[in-house]
């Protein structure tokens, strides 16, 4: 009886899921032929011949048609070939992929660690809400907030890789995880960089979703009934909470996949983001498209995911946060 | 029955921070203590009552570059939430007003921009107009728009729902009227209390591009610069690397205040206990 | 044995305040007592001191007593939470005025009610299962197996409240507190659980503290009243005496209002008739 419903609710978001892929890779394809200049411009330097011109714009694809360049671009993304670099003339998706190593541990170990410090943290800013260190815990996060994560990375720096050398300033090792020891001590500063400015507005989520727990009704009628207060959060105040939460756990972790992509240029990581800083100061489109897109691809995915999750916990229908301050 | 005093310690703090790089950002544009092309004062100097922050790696003063840069960081905010808050608002409106199917792809939309991250889109612009100031400053503004817009449609339906609406109207006034006298008035509390936040975090994204260098080019650096070439130093020079920082978490914690000291003296009920 | 007494009862706020100011009544075996007072009279807040519930901000000092025949009376007042914890539910149960959130959203309401009735009935499997449906069908509730599978927002006011009423029984109360229980509900709806509340009271032979603001409500159900007002009873009695010869202006006041609504149903029935 319950299965259909959410069945079907799947499949439609899945369904939503492809269209919006499809309808990102097209607004990337229009945004990209947008922009003024043609994208053979990053082959030539000034004063180019006509003849050079052409050549460059045949190498790119730029002379033929705009449908013939929609349905090359639809065709290669669905096989995952992102063109050419303009700049290396390397083939865009192996460079991406080895990016990738870098860039999705950063992300997914920042994020997790922020979720083990951000969820008790914030519960105790809200349980003891009224004693000195919860009105600390609430202050500190609202001033984490307001911190630039990069400015973050440069302090530590200071401290813990110049001052003490304890880790290193930067760079990650050129073999990459075949030491995972040193890869492993490469990533503790960015890591902790990404964690400090993320854990402030995680922990004030979860402590706004406690408060609300702390004072509804629900929990006051399950102790009515001859729950202790633990008892009553166990079975009805941890549900509640989650909802919110998980609600903006896919915004979280885009948003910490952007602190990645600024901290990879504090710490000079060989990741995704630095690649595309990279790019896009040399104007390289195939790159750019191709980090764009995976990037998008990823945004969705995770935000279908947490979709599903949150329908799972919450099944009422419409749940906004929207309109909320925060 | 106790009367509420109106006065706010949010406001009044968030106000006096502000205010500050405000002030220190308009005497700029007059007068800085030294010029930013003067690199006479001696490379990484450290602080003196001639160069009360310093010098750089150059030779310029430190304290007239932060100026400058606080020029930018207000010229950034005020500029982004104005083009957000133009578009932002014209679009909610619209959204707000619209039925069905319209309202659910105007809905769809905003929310897919919300979902893209800001400093991406700002990436996406600056690599397609070149990095600017301008370029920051349309690029934050496009994507708080989504977020503004968002706000308004809530707000519109909202007020729309209401039943002086409906009176309003059973007495011939136009729709014209209706959005300028009964919408936007009721509106505009819970707006600019948004777009305070949002000047500050226009000022944090505006940082990051700028420390990326995909902001204003040189000399006239925004603070995210500032940190940028800060960093190669900061072990000798570590003022340098700080001062702009805490400069930069001043105006946002600036802005934050005076939003929640704007709410509490809007509608104190909207207040939750904190 | 009364099963409760209370004597001296007062709630104060953190600033000193009184929200219930030295207030003694009692309740006997079997006794039905309407608690009527408008809002901010302190009767809320006398019922959530009763079963120590009263939010964290506010004290209570004085003496309340909650017995049954068969244990001896405890002193509410200052009891550890453990103690309570075997109190609550057992003795006396609450149902709120709002059932909406007063169940928990998102757990259904089968899975609600298993809760206090595996405490108090150490039941488990399909026994628990049975005594859900029952419990269920004890309030006059239609198709008890589908509500029980339903969430809260899926089914009525009323049969949401029923559901809370379920609960609070399920425990198997000596006295149930009923807190304003039907002025969130529709007014056909209200004659309803009034008249649920009556019988299953005097099936199980349970006492009643019914509180309104509401005469009319409070007169159908109870036998004895208190009126309270600014935190203090300024008048009690049993119901006739109350509405034969009030004593206390409130008290007029509220007769009179009563029977001037009276009045006019009184004559719209009449004129209605012909």
């Amino acid at each position: 009886m319950k299965r259909s419903p959410m069945i079907k609710y799947i499949i439609r978001r899945l369904m939503v899921l492809l269209i919006s892929l499809y309808v990102a890779s097209t607004s990337l394809f229009v945004l990209l032929r947008l922009l003024p200049g043609d994208p053979a411009n990053a082959l030539l330097s000034v004063g180019a011949t006509p003849e050079q011109v052409a050549a460059a714009r045949h190498t790119v694809g730029s002379d033929l048609p705009l449908f013939e360049q929609y349905f090359h671009w639809l065709r290669n993304l669905s096989s995952f070939h992102f063109g050419t670099s303009l700049i290396g003339n390397v083939p865009v998706g192996p460079e991406i992929n080895s990016r990738l190593s870098v860039t999705v541990p950063l992300t997914l170990i920042s994020f997790f660690v922020t979720i083990t410090i951000a969820v008790p943290l914030g519960f105790i800013a809200a349980y003891k809400s009224k004693t000195w260190y919860g009105t600390i815990l609430n202050s500190i996060s609202q001033l984490g907030i307001a911190i630039p994560v990069f400015w973050v990375g440069v302090i530590l720096i200071l401290i813990f890789a110049l001052r003490f050398m304890i880790f290193p300033a930067g760079g990650f090792p050129p073999t990459g995880w075949s030491d995972p020891g040193q890869a492993v001590r490469a990533l503790v500063l960015p890591v902790c960089t990404i964690t400090l400015v993320m854990s402030a507005s995680l922990t004030r989520y979860v402590r706004s979703a406690t408060l609300d727990v702390l004072n509804s009704d629900y929990l006051r009628t399950s102790r009515s009934l001859g729950s202790s207060f633990m008892e009553a959060m166990w079975r009805h105040g941890i549900r509640n909470a989650a909802s919110p939460v998980v609600s903006i756990l896919g915004m979280e972790l885009a948003t910490t996949f952007i602190g990645a992509v600024v901290v990879e240029s504090v710490f000079a990581l060989p990741g995704l983001g630095s690649l595309l800083v990279q790019a896009i100061g040399q104007r390289d489109y195939p790159i750019i498209q191709g980090i764009l897109f995976v990037s998008t691809m990823a945004v969705l995915v995770i935000g279908f995911l947490v979709d599903l999750a949150q329908r799972f916990i919450d099944p009422r229908m419409s749940k906004s946060l929207a309109g909320r301050n925060a | 029955m106790t009367t509420k005093k109106r006065h706010s310690l949010p406001l009044i703090v968030g106000c006096t921070l502000v205010g500050f790089i405000a002030v220190m950002a308009l005497v700029s544009i007059f007068w800085t203590p030294y010029s930013i092309q003067d690199m006479t004062g001696g490379r990484l100097g450290p602080l003196s009552s001639h160069h009360w922050l310093g010098t750089d790696k150059l030779g310029r003063d430190l304290l007239s570059r932060v100026m400058i840069g606080a020029r930018i960081a207000i010229a950034v905010g005020f500029g982004s939430v104005l083009i957000g808050a133009i578009l932002g608002v014209v679009l909610g409106l619209i959204a707000g007003f619209a039925q069905r199917w319209v309202d659910e792809s105007f809905s769809a939309m905003f929310d897919i921009l919300i979902a893209f991250p800001t400093l991406l889109l700002a990436m996406l612009i600056v690599a397609a107009r070149g990095a600017s100031l301008a370029s920051a400053i349309i690029a934050i503004g496009i994507g708080m728009s989504a977020i503004v817009a968002r706000l308004t449609r809530l707000l519109v339906k909202r007020v729309l729902a209401k039943d002086f609406i409906t009176a309003s109207r059973a007495s011939g006034t136009s729709w014209a009227r209706i959005i300028f006298i009964h919408i936007l008035p009721n509106i505009w509390t819970t707006l600019i209390v948004t777009f305070a936040l949002q000047f500050g975090f226009a000022g944090l994204t505006e940082a990051s591009l700028s420390y990326l260098g995909l902001g204003a080019p040189p000399p006239n650096a925004s603070w995210g610069s500032l940190l940028q070439e800060a960093q190669a130093t900061v072990l000798t020079s570590p003022v340098a690397a700080i001062a702009p920082g805490v400069l930069l978490v001043c105006l946002v914690i600036g802005m934050n205040l005076v939003a929640d000291g704007l709410r509490d003296v809007a509608d104190p009920t909207l207040r939750r206990s904190r | 044995m009364k099963i409760l007494e209370v004597k001296d009862l007062t709630v104060q706020t953190g600033d000193g305040s009184k929200v219930v100011s030295s207030i003694s009544f009692s309740v006997e075996p079997g006794e039905r007592l309407g608690l009527i007072g408008e809002s901010g009279s302190g009767k809320s807040m006398t019922a959530l001191a009763v079963m120590g519930l009263l939010p964290a901000e506010l004290r209570a000092s004085g003496s309340l007593l909650l017995g049954t025949g068969q244990d001896a009376p405890r002193q509410i007042i200052g009891a550890a939470e453990k103690e309570l914890n075997e109190i609550r539910g057992k003795v006396a149960s609450i149902v709120f005025q709002e059932p909406l959130t007063a169940l928990d959203p998102l757990m259904k309401i089968g899975r609600q009610l298993s809760e206090p009735l595996r405490r108090w009935k150490d039941l488990k499997g399909d026994a628990l299962q049975e005594a859900i449906i029952s419990a269920l069908m004890e309030v006059s509730i239609n198709k008890p197996e589908r509500i029980a599978a339903s969430y809260p927002y899926e089914i009525s006011g009323g049969e949401r409240q029923r559901a809370a009423i379920a609960m609070a029984l399920a425990c198997e109360p000596s006295l149930l507190i009923a807190d304003e229980p039907t002025t969130a509900l529709d007014v056909t709806v209200q004659a309803e659980i009034l008249t649920l509340l009556d019988a299953v009271v005097s099936k199980r032979g349970m006492s009643l503290l019914f509180i309104s603001h509401d005469l009319a409500v409070v007169s159908r159900i109870t036998d004895h009243v208190l009126v309270m007002k600014d935190g203090s009873v300024v008048e009690s009695g049993s119901l006739a005496d109350i509405l034969r010869s009030p004593q206390h202006p409130y008290t007029r006041d509220l007769v009179a209002s009563a029977k001037e609504l009276d009045n006019a149903l009184e004559i719209a029935k009449k004129s209605g008739g012909n």
